[in-house]
């Protein structure tokens, strides 16, 4: 055990920590091979989701998980997003997309900070179901008023093309690489606003609000923050889901659904972890295509997509309830444990070489 | 505001000049005091004054004209038996409670109200009794909290680590490792809090509330649930604390063992009134506290004795 410990701390006084190697072997194969090895397929319909929930996950992640606050508006604000970068986009068309990709942030935000108001007052359930209001006014809201979608009678908006300084992004692995960049950015940015005060504060406010109000952690400031932060990475999130993705959205496709999905994937990847929001977005992006091949090779022709939607619902809604029981801290506990065991193994068997 | 030093084997050293009618004091008898620490305590200034506050809750009187004089530098303990008022004395002190009627001191700073959220700045901090700590961080986290009322730099100084939150940071961090050695918790230092025992975790409370060095620390119940030993290691903390620091300490307890040997003075609270406040000796021989204690029965002393 001792030997476990300063093992332990000899890594930690290295500058390269296994997490550390990880993390950079990560950068390795998401910027350097998959690119340019990855089929289109791959790249257009799993990846490029992928990084897009997961943002919307860490962005929920930010204001449920770390400041304890429930959402089931997500899907409004990633809507917010997407259609407030394609209004600056159409509007002001000199504006480079990355500045209409921050404004997005900042006009989600904002819609996020006035459905954060209610949490100054109303708690658990109630919040809940206050930030519903927002799920339902925005969707309501832009398939109403045709402005936001540039008098399109059903409110569908296609993105423009995504060019980054001059240079058009086509073709997938341009997507693809331009989501990635915008995801490492601002997961980069919300780790280090985690790991500072006011991510102290947030859990502070989430782990005893009485306690957090005595010592002096402005409780409302740090709410409406957590609103803000949360509102901006996932409207950020939605504009990659309609510029990178979908290409062509419509206010339906950010419906309570969507919400739902993206509180599953920070409950099944782990409250309070960046890392749970990426592991429970690979886990139900990838999970479908998992369960439609397995029920393909098992059942053949009767697997139909109308099955698999129906299996799919039925075994996700099973592993969410195994989850809560079994792991309440998500899939991130178990990777978690994998790691400690096979350090240990390791440690064992260099003691044994060396 | 005149404090009159009465004294006596069996009688209250301090009460306040104008005892409310019908409130359970002891006749005083005897001598005047020696000259002594009292004397002292005389002449220093009240940190915390409580004047004629009553609370109640829907008919229930939880607290009835109390009046209390909380003097710089001392070990204050309020006592008394179960639904006697004491927590209610504390929320009232924190801002938790806003009192019915009366006035809370703090210095020279009158509140009927007292602000929680600007408490900190006032200089004083609180525990609770059924621990508060934020469970999700680690113990260097917690105490770190404690600071959290100096911070200045906003969250985009934060993320980007402008000089200033990057001073703040190592500052907050500096004094939060100061107390860890302090109260000696080095070893859970980067643990996380939840999953500490609840004595060490009674401990980081200690730490998260002294960090600031506030002038005045409000404990709720310390010694609750913990172990004998460790009773003694966190009264011994306690009285570290006032000595290295010159805080002065109000403690609600009704462990009446430890508190007897820890306190300078001690307040007894009873079905929301004071019925006696003085040296633990003389709380100790007084008959309306024995009477609270332990029903009518006059001899029994079993339960007051130290």
């Amino acid at each position: 055990m001792s030997a476990l410990v300063e093992q332990a701390q000899l890594v930690k006084t290295s500058w390269l920590t296994p997490s550390r190697a990880g993390i950079a072997l990560l950068f390795v194969a998401a910027y350097g091979i998959v690119p340019f090895t990855a089929s289109g397929y791959l790249l257009d319909a799993i990846l490029t989701p992928f990084l897009a929930l997961a943002l919307a996950a860490v962005g929920l992640n930010v204001l449920t998980g770390y400041a304890g606050q429930v959402s089931l508006g997500s899907a409004a604000f990633m809507a917010v997003g997407a259609y407030a970068a394609y209004n600056f986009n159409l509007r002001i068309p000199e504006l480079p997309l990355l500045f209409s990709l921050v404004l997005a942030g900042v006009v989600a935000a904002a819609v996020g900070l006035v459905f954060g108001l209610p949490s100054l007052r109303l708690r658990g359930f109630y919040l809940a179901v206050s930030t519903l209001a927002a799920q339902f006014f925005v969707q309501w809201a832009l398939t109403k008023f045709a402005w936001f979608s540039n008098d399109n009678p059903s409110g569908v908006i296609d993105a423009p093309p995504l060019s980054i300084a001059g240079a058009l992004l086509t073709g997938a692995p341009g997507r693809y690489v331009f989501c990635l960049t915008i995801v490492v950015v601002a997961t980069f940015l919300t780790v280090r606003l985690l790991g500072s005060q006011s991510g102290r504060n947030f859990i502070a406010v989430r782990d005893h609000e009485v306690a957090a109000k005595v010592i002096g952690v402005p409780v409302l400031r740090t709410k409406l923050l957590a609103f803000g932060v949360s509102s901006f990475l996932v409207g950020i999130a939605g504009v990659l889901w309609a510029f990178a993705y979908l290409r062509t959205v419509e206010p339906d496709g950010f419906n309570l659904d969507r919400s739902f999905q993206i509180l599953f994937i920070i409950i099944i990847g782990g409250l309070a972890s960046i890392r749970g929001s990426f592991l429970g977005a690979a886990f139900i992006v990838v999970f479908p295509l998992l369960l439609s091949r397995v029920g393909e090779a098992l059942l053949g022709n009767v697997f139909d997509s109308g099955v698999l939607e129906m299996s799919q619902r039925i075994v996700i809604g099973g592993l969410i309830i195994v989850f809560l029981i079994a792991e309440p801290k998500g899939l991130v506990a178990l990777v978690d444990r994998l790691e400690e065991q096979v350090s240990r193994h390791a440690g064992r068997l260099k003691r044994r070489f060396i | 505001m005149s404090m009159v030093a009465t004294a006596g084997a069996d009688a209250l050293v301090v009460t306040r000049g104008q005892t409310r009618a019908g409130e359970a004091v002891p006749p005083a008898s005897g001598a005047p005091l020696a000259a002594g620490s009292l004397r002292a305590t005389d002449a220093a200034a009240p940190l915390l004054t409580l004047q004629d506050i009553s609370l109640s809750f829907g008919g229930v009187t939880a607290l009835q004209a109390i009046d209390l004089q909380v003097t710089t530098g001392e070990i204050r303990a309020v006592i008394g038996p179960n639904g006697a008022g004491k927590s209610s004395l504390l929320n009232v002190v924190s801002g938790l409670y806003r009192p019915d009627s009366g006035v809370v001191l703090l210095g020279d700073k009158g509140f009927r109200h007292v602000p929680t959220s600007r408490l900190a700045a006032l200089g004083v901090a609180r525990t609770f009794q059924n621990l508060a700590l934020f469970k999700g961080l680690s113990v260097l986290d917690n105490v770190m909290m404690g600071l959290v009322h100096h911070r200045r730099a906003g969250f985009l100084r934060q993320i980007v680590v402008s000089p200033r939150a990057r001073r703040e940071e190592a500052d907050s961090r500096a004094a939060a490792e100061a107390m860890i050695e302090f109260l000696h918790l080095e070893p859970a230092k980067d643990r996380i809090a939840g999953g500490l025992p609840y004595g060490v975790q009674k401990r980081v409370e200690l730490a998260r509330a002294l960090v600031a060095r506030p002038k005045l620390l409000l404990l709720d119940e310390p010694f609750a649930g913990v172990t004998l030993t460790e009773k003694h290691e966190l009264a011994q903390h306690v009285r570290n604390a006032r000595d290295t620091y010159g805080t002065t300490i109000v403690l609600i307890e009704h462990d009446i063992g430890v508190v007897m040997g820890l306190s300078d003075r001690v307040a007894v609270l009873d079905h929301g009134r004071k019925i006696a406040d003085g040296t633990p000796d003389q709380v100790r021989a007084d008959q309306a506290v024995i009477d609270a204690y332990l029903g009518v029965a006059h001899e029994g002393e079993t339960e007051l004795v130290a």
